[in-house]
């Protein structure tokens, strides 16, 4: 029995190691184009770091692509009003559903995940009447300065993020004891804003720590409602930029996709860290079969 | 929970609303069918049949490399720096690829592109490049790069939860590898493979942002001609044009969502999440 046992676990192993070697060349190959698309000395001859020296000189890339640069702020601004609008949103109301109207979850799951099945391109398409409105609202109250800032697109990416930013939140709110926690803080005199503030939002650390990241990760990567809305974000700039400087907004794409590769690598490493770990599952996973 | 559902409403439900509506009134304000006809014409018909082979094709193919892919890394030590690299990687070419995916291949495939080269030193001739750009070709092979990391990130907790005690029972009852997987694992996997399955078919079919940056003459898609409708200053009632189109998108993803659910439900009786 136990040789058996060797045997599958090997033949797995080599399986394992043969499915992923082909599928990261496979994966890897594009990739590798880019790298050595981007190093191509003038007139496609011999190697040259000259583009990336450009990309890597901030001053310059402010001069030379002001495009560029402009969408690289506009989308940090983007991803930090979307992950705050998100939280805002998200917390309160999933930690207030889960505690006073338990009927009211399903509605809750059902309106989150509903943007899994509206195409990006399609929510376009109805949210042009709806920013025609606020942005005529906005003028009448702050002036155009404000109304025309690419920013208010965060509050339609909040939408696109929702069913990812859902999930890991749920994930949070299901391994710790809300019901519990949130009593016993009412018992020792806290008022709502101390349990959520110190109560559970510490607790949901890891939770709120995923949702974050994948959302930063979506809105660097959103390019769909920018792009429709003539709004310029990163992935505007970098389709525009290569119309007109193949090796930059190569070089630009390459980065972004080893920038977004390296804050999902390192989520891996959060989500499963402290209070998400092992032992919670554990328990939760007795407490559902119980 | 107020402030949830205002914000839903106004940003998720009327705009869905709108192009629901949007798509049934005339000029006028009145309710016509007349925009509907734009979904009669041959050049709609034509993206709406590429579009759903495109979808069909790459969601099984993908499907099937990616299962495969979800497999291998299941057998793998779950806190292991392979599975997190594998996932990590998986997420950022399902999520945010788009544009980037698209320079990545015309930079490699283009004429003077790294495959390019190495392909025609082996023999192969790459010919003009230009089946990079068309979407029977191109267009399939670069939404693969996509459609397999999504299925892996969707199919993985369904490889996880086989539990090895059934490996285990197949082999005391006398079973063989081949048993376990025609008789115990394959059933159990399929609901949920199925499933995932319509779901790589809708990513396919609402994507956008990699058909744009990498077609740049003519509008073989569906997404690609709304987009084209609502970007359109030439013609007036093309914002009409483009909510019937958007409708008809929204028809076939919730058939197909729907049936999701469906499976999902099914799935979700032996794998416990």
């Amino acid at each position: 029995m136990s040789g058996q046992r060797a045997r599958i676990r090997r033949r797995q192993r080599t399986f394992r190691w043969g499915v992923v070697t082909l599928v990261s060349a496979f994966f890897a190959l594009p990739l590798l184009g880019m790298l050595d698309f981007t190093t191509r000395g003038p007139g496609g001859v011999g190697r040259s770091g000259q583009t990336w020296r450009t990309l890597a000189d901030f001053g310059a890339v402010a001069t030379d692509y002001p495009t560029l640069n402009d969408g690289v702020v506009t989308s940090v601004g983007l991803a930090v009003l979307t992950v705050a609008v998100m939280l805002l949103l998200l917390v309160p109301t999933m930690t207030w559903v889960r505690l006073r109207v338990p009927r009211a979850q399903r509605l809750v799951e059902f309106v989150c995940l509903l943007p899994l099945t509206v195409p990006a391109i399609v929510l376009v398409v109805g949210l042009s009447p709806i920013y025609t409105w606020l942005t005529g609202w906005l003028r009448y109250f702050f002036g155009t300065a404000i109304s025309e800032s690419t920013l208010w697109l965060s509050l339609a990416y909040v939408v696109l993020v929702l069913p990812y930013s859902y999930r890991a939140i749920d994930a949070g709110l299901r391994s710790i004891d809300v019901r519990t926690l949130s009593e016993a803080a009412r018992s020792l005199g806290a008022g709502w804003p101390t349990v959520m503030w110190r109560i559970i939002l510490p607790n949901l650390r890891s939770a709120v720590l995923s949702a974050s990241f994948l959302t930063v990760a979506l809105v660097l990567g959103e390019f769909t409602i920018a792009n429709l809305f003539s709004r310029n974000n990163l992935q505007v700039a970098m389709y525009l930029l290569g119309k007109s400087d193949a090796q930059i907004s190569v070089a630009v794409g390459l980065v972004s996709l080893v920038f977004a590769f390296l804050i999902l690598f390192a989520m891996s490493f959060v989500g499963s860290a402290g209070q998400g770990g092992a032992l919670t599952r554990r328990l939760r996973s007795r407490k559902e079969s119980a | 929970m107020l402030p949830f559902f205002a914000y839903t409403t106004v940003f998720l439900l009327i705009p869905t609303l709108v192009v629901v509506v949007g798509a049934f009134l005339g000029a006028d304000g009145r309710p016509t069918l007349s925009n509907l006809s734009a979904l009669g014409e041959p050049s709609f018909l034509k993206a709406m049949r590429q579009s759903l082979v495109l979808s069909a094709v790459t969601a099984v193919a993908g499907a099937v490399l990616g299962s495969l892919l979800a497999y291998a890394v299941s057998t793998a030590s779950p806190t292991g720096v392979l599975k997190r690299f594998v996932t990590s990687l998986c997420g950022v070419l399902a999520q945010f690829g788009g544009v980037a995916l698209a320079f990545a291949f015309t930079a490699s495939f283009g004429a003077t592109g790294l495959l390019t080269s190495w392909l025609a030193r082996v023999g192969v001739e790459n010919g003009s490049g230009l089946w990079l750009y068309e979407w029977d070709k191109g267009l399939m092979l670069v939404y693969l790069y996509f459609q397999v990391p999504l299925m892996l990130i969707v199919f993985l907790p369904a490889v996880e939860g086989l539990k090895p005690q059934w490996r285990e029972a197949t082999e005391t009852l006398g079973g063989t590898t081949w048993t376990y997987w025609r008789r115990v694992a394959g059933p159990i996997l399929l609901p949920s493979f199925i499933g995932a399955t319509l779901l790589l078919f809708t990513n396919a079919l609402s994507a956008y942002a990699t058909a744009r940056a990498l077609v740049s003459q003519g509008s073989p898609i569906v997404p690609l001609q709304i987009g084209d409708a609502l970007s359109s200053e030439v013609l007036l009632g093309q914002q009409a044009v483009a909510k019937a189109m958007a409708l008809a998108m929204i028809v076939v993803v919730a058939l197909v969502m729907t049936l999701y659910a469906v499976l999902d439900r099914r799935a979700s009786r032996w794998l416990v999440r």
